[in-house]
């Protein structure tokens, strides 16, 4: 004080203070337990009972696991080994059921011998899926994300090579359509064309091209009808289909609601409350029994097909209600700068709007995901033997008449790995976006 | 004493102003619902000049120049941009609005794009430039507002008279014909207002037609070769700065002069 007073009457700082450590901190278990556990008189108690709690939960199910029984080839017989071992008193799981028909559960009454098209199917998804998640990864890896559900297709169902490819072409067609047609007479008119040409490529072309080629050059796998399918195999399938179509249907439906085009909007919002207002469990039923009318007679449209479109249109409809959340939370002046740019209407969007917008929906895309992932499981319902329906099928044998327990647990192991990663990746991705645009 | 006239008469006393009309606003009037926001507007601007509107709040300072490239469209009466009619045809509007730069009160860069993405995106996508030649642009214009060394950071890292800068500059890389200002600097801290309006007396020095709606008197007694005043929904008043300063005419143009240089 002194010092800082000896030239001058009035204080004048002329030394600056170099920047101090914060005072250290108490550290170690019984600071941390203060802190969360024991902080007050409520939290004390709240603590007991949790403890209590899990200590009743965890008592009660360790022995089941511990006394756990792999090898057994009935449920007979698992308490058989039971009662010998540990008596018949003592709780014991019978996961030997799992060990004999894990196949089945994962992927229902496909042929045996065929198991590896579903495994290579996943590999092929898993590695189409990386471009898509990982934008690091060079975009010419795009190309093979396109290509890949028909690859899938091809590998599943089996049967002549040519059919998928022969739909395949009906997208490059649109593709070139788009290209061409918006080059030269603007976007509205390259979007018809790019919808109009593809469906009458399919509708009149694609069967007899498929079928020509065919019968001159067979080349093929041995098909597998759809009512073959099961286990998690088909949950993966019809979610992961409704997932990667719902998305950019309901973009296009967010899209649509926000249109200042009077039919386009009154069409998007009809769809999306109709749609959103009815149980999905009726959407399948639908499905199952009313679709086969409205389709031109004839057309035998396969069950799951049916139900991947119900799936896809039911996603869509949520997808669409958080992407407008995304959009409506958007500046007003982040469309006025791209229209100021000179931007079009579908290259702001592109470009501008709904990167921003996705971004923050992301959250509730991938919960709107999760929860069509695990709906698949309502196709059951319909006669189709998702995992659940697997378990009444095991069950009806004799070996495993009334065993529960064991294989539910499987299943919502299966379905947990699978969302949980789902859930881990939108973190991640927010995390990242989050990091990159502040 | 019709408009041309006096637009002539202050047009003549500065220099590199053309004769060439850029934008040519005729008996145009809009409406929000059924409030009568912009009445009668008639304005010709020629190349090169530098307009400030100035107005009280709430006067239609932005509606109008936000019809300029038809941000707003308006409902009766003609404007011609550059020898191109606004109307409801979309090529003529995209034609105008990548001829015409705006720069707004509170930037609206984009947020998920990078400065120099920033930039390059409109001359990538609305002129077809290739990637590479858009950035050298690019970085030429971040180089004129002084902040090549950002080119590569988000919006949101930068100071909001960095951003302003920033917004210049990506408007300018589509090389505009005529630039519009709407309150550049009503968002920014004192501090950071000078190098914004250093940034536009350059371009102003240039020749670049410019439309600045602004409070900022300073400015528009150094570069404006027109001031406008605004009231509602009106022009009231249009002069050379000295004489718009030193000599308002009407009475509303007195009363805002007052309150706004604070005596
Ligand atoms: N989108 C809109 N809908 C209805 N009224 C509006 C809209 N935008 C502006 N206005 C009204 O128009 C008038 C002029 O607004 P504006 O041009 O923003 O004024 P200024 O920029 O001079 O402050 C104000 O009274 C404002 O409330
Ligand atoms: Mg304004």
């Amino acid at each position: 004080m002194a010092e800082a007073a000896s030239h001058t009457t009035s204080y004048v700082r002329d030394k600056m203070l170099p920047q101090a450590e914060p005072p250290t901190l108490q550290k170690g278990a019984i600071k941390w337990m203060r802190d969360n556990l024991f902080s007050g008189w409520l939290n004390s108690i709240l603590t007991i009972v949790s403890i209590y709690v899990i200590w009743a939960v965890v008592s009660d199910l360790f022995p089941w696991f511990a006394n756990s029984i792999w090898r057994a080839d009935s449920l007979t017989q698992c308490r058989e080994i039971r009662n010998a071992t540990v008596g018949a008193d003592a709780p014991a799981a019978c996961f030997a059921v799992i060990v004999d028909r894990w196949q089945q559960l994962l992927f229902g009454f496909y042929p045996r011998e065929f198991y590896w098209r579903p495994i290579l199917s996943l590999v092929v998804m898993l590695t189409a899926l990386m471009p898509v998640l990982f934008p690091r990864l060079p975009r010419a890896a795009l190309l093979w994300s396109v290509s890949a559900p028909f690859v899938i297709f091809f590998l599943l169902w089996g049967g002549s090579v040519w059919f998928p490819l022969a739909a395949a072409l009906g997208f490059v067609i649109g593709a070139v359509a788009w290209r061409l047609v918006s080059a030269a007479s603007g976007a509205l008119l390259g979007v018809l064309a790019a919808i109009i040409l593809p469906i009458i490529y399919w509708l009149y072309f694609a069967a007899p091209l498929a079928d020509g080629l065919a019968g001159s050059v067979p080349l093929g796998l041995e098909a597998v009808p759809s009512k073959q399918f099961g286990g998690f195999m088909l949950s993966v399938v019809i979610g992961i289909s409704g997932i990667v179509l719902s998305l950019p249907l309901g973009i296009l439906l967010a899209l649509g609601r926000q249109s200042p085009l009077f039919i386009i909007n009154k069409l998007s919002v009809g769809f999306i409350e109709i749609i959103r207002g009815v149980p999905l469990i009726v959407w399948l039923f639908t499905a199952s029994l009313l679709l086969n009318y409205f389709l031109p007679p004839g057309t035998n449209f396969d069950l799951m097909l049916r139900v991947i479109i119900m799936v896809t249109l039911f996603a869509s409809a949520y997808i669409a209600e958080v992407v407008r959340g995304g959009l409506a939370a958007l500046p007003k002046g982040q469309y006025e700068a791209a229209d100021a740019l000179g931007l079009d209407y579908w290259k702001s969007m592109r470009l501008i709007i709904l990167p921003q917008a996705l971004k923050i929906a992301i959250p509730g895309i991938v919960n709107t995901f999760i929860g069509l992932f695990k709906d698949t499981t309502l196709v059951v319902f319909i006669g189709l033997l998702d995992p659940i329906g697997l378990t009444n099928a095991i069950r009806a044998s004799t070996d495993w008449n009334g065993i529960y327990w064991e294989l539910f647990l499987f299943i919502a192991l299966m379905f947990f790995v699978f969302c949980f990663s789902m859930g881990r990746y939108s973190l991640y991705l927010e995390k990242k976006l989050r990091r990159e645009h502040r | 004493m019709s408009d041309t006239a006096t637009d002539r008469a202050v047009n003549r006393s500065q220099m590199m102003v053309s004769d060439e009309v850029a934008i040519q606003i005729t008996n145009m009037n809009k409406w929000y619902g059924t409030f009568h926001v912009l009445r009668d507007i008639n304005l010709t601007v020629y190349r090169g000049e530098r307009i400030v509107i100035c107005g009280p709040s709430g006067s239609g300072k932005s509606t109008l120049i936000r019809c300029i490239n038809r941000l707003e469209e308006h409902q009766a009466g003609q404007i011609i941009v550059d020898g191109t009619e606004l109307s409801s045809d979309l090529k003529n509007i995209d034609k105008i609005r990548s001829e015409v730069g705006m720069c707004f009160q509170h930037f609206n860069l984009f947020p998920h794009l990078t400065i120099l993405e920033n930039c390059t995106l409109a001359p990538i996508w609305v002129r077809k430039t290739p990637k590479k030649e858009a950035e050298e642009t690019a970085m030429h214009f971040l180089e004129k507002v002084k902040i090549p060394e950002q080119a590569n950071k988000y919006p949101g890292q930068l100071s909001g008279g960095q951003q302003q800068r920033v917004a210049i500059a990506r408007s300018l890389c589509m090389k505009p014909r005529i630039m519009l200002f709407d309150e550049p600097t009503s968002a920014l801290d004192p501090e950071m207002i000078k190098e914004v309006l250093d940034t536009m007396i350059e371009l102003a020095e240039e020749g670049m037609t410019m439309l600045c709606v602004t409070h900022e008197m300073g400015f528009a007694q150094a570069v404006a070769n027109r001031v406008i005043f605004m009231d509602q929904g009106q022009i009231v008043e249009q002069n050379e700065p000295r004489e718009f300063f030193n000599n308002p005419q009407s009475d509303r143009t007195k009363l805002f002069l007052s309150q706004i240089l604070g005596h």
